[in-house]
């Protein structure tokens, strides 16, 4: 009883002074200045930031880190311990693998963030047009999803790529498949509730078109359950594309894979344990970072859903 | 109720505050009150008044950021604030209840009433038949007529006053000694309002149980309690016996909000509203006089700067006005002085129509199985809106009231094509309407526009004034970007928005605002006709007032004809030339304002009219309607008012429907009962009220 009571205390003061007004932001810079500050007004959030931040300079900037190039093997530098002249050491084959971490980071990102760009697009579009128009369109197409969903990611992954074959572009359209259906079922579910809404119902009283309500109306509505999930999407997708790499069928050596570069130094852990730590552990930080930012995303723009 | 007790809850300056980042306001301050046993005791303000989080203070359950700055809450003379939590959690077990606005999120959904009200009975040592046997006891106290059905369902199986219901019985299981009870009718029906009310009543008169009752509404607080206190932004301006509140209040607060309240029968252009102007203060921004001098009419220098103290009147109440001696001696008026009458330049009403709905019907199906689903069939189906034959004359208001589940809202969305009818016509002046919006074209849609029910979601919250205005006029109108701006800023200023609102978004405006918005947005494409479902019942009296008075003007202005669909007749009957009473899907009665509201009308329409709360107190011969609403799947036969009607005859009302009356010409309404004798009955019943109420010593 008592619970109940105070979700429902709408009437007094502290929420009249404390109105939000968030969502009276201009657009452009300055709403993501300000995403920026509330991210970082939170340890474990800012935290993540800072990771995600970090392994993006690396992305950008990597050849320009790293001391050498992903597949030169040092003469006579193999299977060295780290030090300052290798900080993470050399693999069996003598490479640094500092310079492979570090020109490893535009690989995975450039894929998990493009697979995730284009799934999230599509599952947008999808789940905006099923969920508004409704009937059995929508109930045919989201069965469907269900039954995709019901899969795990990764074996979903492994039967498509044994299908198409490995390759860089392969595990693009996996990503693309295996997180459409699930970013098409958060959208819709924001769809379902907007679209009862007075404004929505005003705008079709009104004589605008679906596609108009569907853009100016339902949209904006969703931006922000859809950035959240586009964040979590995104640290999956890290996830997978290394699970691929480390299983040897997503991208293929010689690149700079962090879970192909774990894989090949598996045989020789008791030699160069260096060579599979520190592979590792980046794909651990970015993961984690990712996880992090995404909660404090989660906690700025979705207040109230923190479960 | 006379004899001196010492007081059950006893508050002293207590002042509360929240915190808000590195601020801290003060949402109640150094407010007194003191309830003795058996006495019903009125907190009443606006939204962000404090009345909420004085309550919650009391029951020292504040939200986390909030805190007791100062001040004490004392309970049978213990301070509440020196109790350790075991012995909190006692006194919230035994001592004080609280009966909360939205009973059904107050209620375990996954256990039965039963259940629940077990548990709130428990103490330990009993068996499971004595507590049950206890349990529907209970149930019975709260007049629930078939207590073994009650416990055995779940929550969401009860109407909203059903659960109430459950919910007083759960509070009083235990003796409290003190019930706080927060808005708990604000979400009911009328006619649920008055039963609850009534039951209220006649719980603190045989346990003698001291009651807070807040609530935004003075007419409520006029039938409940002996005493009232009124707040204002977080302080009390004024703590007075109903009786003075009937009489005279002498705050000028209090004054305006009884102005804001319509009273039933009274006429827009007659005796028009006066709303109090401008919104509540601010917590940040508390002006340095009294606070509530910004929107006062007899605000003088002295009150701009010096904050008024609460003091004595002669009559033992207290109020917080530097003028309330000039209003004592009669030498200035606490009330507004009334605006230039509103102009109604209503047409006689002619054979003209602007929209006519002939035979109105919406069947929604209730499938329930795949081969249904499959077949697109149902064997069952929800009569939502069942024959439905009004219509609307060019620049005047018809008014559709009924309880909620009378089928008023599916109405008014088959009238704008929200929903798709399942028969009937619907005609605007001489063009059939298609039952879809996608059918209809945009010269169709300008002349027919809607204004929604809630203020707060009838907006998009990502888009500007300006930009929810400019649409309709570009799209509708067909103007350009640069005429649609300029025309925009027109509406505003036509609805009394200075057009600097045309950058905000809907988050920087106030609910009432918020309204005004969405009328312009209405008017943008200058209607033919109307519909209004709805639209002031979600604010609070105040500002209910100004926008009835908005549409009043507007109307007189651009000629519009109203379709004004409320729960609210005093609301109806306020703003409309004509009244249509609604139940279960039918029309009942329909006929000018003035007509309707006095014998004969309709046994439900009697039962409406009475369940309005009035602030001349209440009869006690009222004609309480008992159940609740049948459902609309399987409507009774005969008279579909047979099952709670309280002038039934007989077998013909289960039995036959009832042909239309005529009680004058214009006024019809379906019932067996002819127009002089209904006339006979009611007549008499009226007068025993009005005698009842002048002899208990009231009367305004």
């Amino acid at each position: 009883m008592m619970d109940g009571y105070t979700a429902g205390g709408g009437s007094d003061p502290a929420s009249l002074v404390s109105q939000d007004r968030r969502r009276s932001l201009p657009a452009g810079f300055s709403r993501a200045g300000r995403l920026l500050r509330e991210l970082y007004a939170r340890p474990s959030s800012a935290l993540g930031t800072t990771l995600v931040l970090v392994f993006f300079f690396m992305a950008l900037f990597g050849p320009l880190i790293a001391p050498y190039s992903a597949t030169e093997q040092i003469a006579g530098a193999a299977r060295q311990a780290p030090s300052l002249q290798h900080l993470f050491g050399t693999d069996h084959l003598g490479r640094d693998v500092f310079s492979r971490v570090v020109l490893g980071a535009r690989d995975i990102l450039a894929l998990a963030g493009l697979g995730t760009l284009i799934a999230v697009v599509i599952g947008t579009l999808v789940g905006m047009f099923s969920a508004y128009r409704g009937g059995w369109v929508d109930e045919i197409s989201f069965r469907l999803f269900d039954s995709l969903l019901a899969l795990p990611a990764l074996l979903l992954a492994l039967l498509l790529l044994g299908v198409v074959g490995p390759s860089r572009n392969s595990v693009l359209v996996v990503l693309v498949i295996v997180y459409v259906p699930i970013v098409a079922r958060v959208v819709r579910s924001v769809v379902l509730s907007t679209k009862q809404k007075g404004f929505v119902e005003a705008s079709r009283v009104q004589g605008e078109s679906t596609s108009a309500i569907v853009r100016r109306d339902i949209f904006p509505s969703v931006t922000p359950a859809l950035t959240v999930e586009a964040a979590l999407r995104f640290s999956y997708a890290i996830f997978l594309v290394a699970s691929l790499g480390f299983l040897g069928v997503g991208v293929q050596p010689p690149n700079p894979d962090w879970g192909l570069m774990v894989s090949q130094a598996r045989p020789y852990v008791s030699l160069t344990p260096w060579a599979l730590w520190f592979p590792a552990a980046a794909i651990a930080l970015l993961v984690v970072g990712v996880n992090l930012a995404a909660d404090g995303l989660k906690r700025v723009l979705l207040p109230g859903r923190q479960s | 109720m006379n004899k001196p007790s010492p007081p059950v809850l006893q508050v002293d300056g207590l002042t509360v505050a929240y915190r808000r980042g590195q601020q801290s306001l003060a949402a109640v301050r150094n407010v007194s009150l003191s309830i003795a046993a058996g006495q019903a005791y009125g907190l009443v303000g606006e939204s962000g008044s404090g009345k909420s989080t004085l309550a919650l203070a009391v029951m020292q359950y504040l939200p986390e950021n909030g805190q007791i700055t100062g001040g004490a809450v004392r309970l049978a003379g213990q301070d509440l604030a020196t109790l350790p939590r075991e012995q909190m959690q006692q006194v919230w077990r035994d001592q004080i209840k609280l009966v909360p606005q939205d009973p059904g999120a107050s209620l375990n959904p996954s256990l039965r009433i039963g259940d629940q009200l077990d548990e709130a009975l428990r103490d330990g040592g009993e068996t499971g038949q004595e507590l049950r046997s206890r349990s529907l006891e209970q149930l019975r106290q709260v007049r629930i007529t078939d207590p073994e059905r009650v416990a055995a369902s779940y929550p969401h199986q009860l109407s909203g006053g059903m659960q109430q219901r459950v919910l007083i019985a759960m509070a009083l299981a235990r003796q409290p000694s003190l019930l706080i009870l927060d808005e708990p009718t604000t979400n009911l029906d009328v006619t649920t309002e008055a039963a609850i009310l009534d039951l209220v009543r006649d719980l603190v008169q045989d346990h003698r149980t001291a009651i807070l009752y807040v609530s935004h509404n003075l007419g409520v607080v006029a039938t409940l309690c002996d005493r009232v206190a009124v707040l204002y932004a977080g302080e009390m301006v004024e703590d007075l016996t109903t009786q003075q509140l009937r009489l005279r209040p002498l705050h000028p607060y209090t004054a305006g909000l009884l102005d804001s309240v319509p009273r039933v029968g009274q006429r827009a252009g007659v005796d028009p509203l006066l709303p109090i102007a401008g919104n509540i203060a601010r917590l940040d921004a508390l002006p340095a006089g009294c606070v509530f001098a910004p929107r006062c009419h007899l605000a003088q220098q002295p009150c701009l700067d010096v904050r008024p103290e609460l003091e004595e009147t002669s009559d033992g109440g207290l109020v917080r006005c530097h003028r309330w001696r000039e209003i004592a001696a009669g030498e200035v008026s606490a009330s507004a002085a009334r605006p230039a009458t509103i102009v109604v330049q209503n047409d006689a009403p002619g054979d003209a129509s602007a929209l006519a709905m002939t035979g109105l019907v919406k069947r929604f199906p209730v499938r329930r199985s795949l081969a249904e689903m499959l077949r697109r069939t149902s064997a069952r189906q929800v009569h939502a809106v069942d024959g439905v034959s009004l219509h609307v004359a060019p620049r005047r208001t018809l008014g559709l009231v009924g309880e909620s589940g009378s089928g008023k809202t599916t109405t008014a969305r088959c009238v704008v094509g929200l929903a798709e009818r399942t028969g009937g016509e619907v005609t605007l002046f001489d063009i059939v309407l298609a039952p879809g919006l996608d059918a209809r074209d945009a010269s169709v849609l300008r002349r027919l526009q809607m204004v929604f029910q809630n203020p707060d979601e009838a907006l998009n919250p990502y888009r500007t004034v300006g930009d929810v205005l400019q649409r309709p006029l570009q799209r509708l109108m067909g103007l350009s970007p640069a005429e649609a701006r300029a025309e925009a800023a027109r509406l505003l200023e036509a609805v009394r928005l200075s057009p600097a609102y045309l950058d905000r978004t809907p988050g920087q405006l106030s609910g009432g605002e918020k309204q005004r918005v969405t009328i312009a947005r209405s008017f943008a494409s200058n209607p033919d006709v109307l519909i209004l479902d709805e639209s002031v019942s979600a604010l609070d009296v105040s500002v209910q007032a100004s926008i009835l008075n908005l549409l009043t003007e507007l109307q007189a202005e651009q000629g519009s004809a109203y379709l004004f669909i409320s729960h609210d007749l005093a609301a109806v009957s306020y703003l409309a030339d004509d009244i249509a009473v609604m139940y279960l899907g039918q029309i009942v009665e329909v006929g000018p304002t003035e007509l309707v509201l006095h014998p004969p009308f309709h046994p439900y329409t009697e039962a409406l009219l009475s369940a309005v709360p009035r602030l001349d107190g209440a009869t006690e011969e009222s004609i309480r309607l008992p159940g609740d609403l049948p459902s609309a799947i399987d409507p009774p036969g005969g008279c579909r008012f047979h099952t709670r009607c309280p002038r039934l005859l007989g077998d013909i009302c289960r039995e036959q429907e009832p042909p239309w009356q005529e009680a004058a010409p214009g006024h019809r309404y379906r019932c067996h009962i002819a127009p002089d004798e209904l006339a006979a009955v009611q007549v008499i019943a009226e007068q025993n009220g009005r005698l009842r109420r002048e002899m208990s010593g009231a009367g305004r």
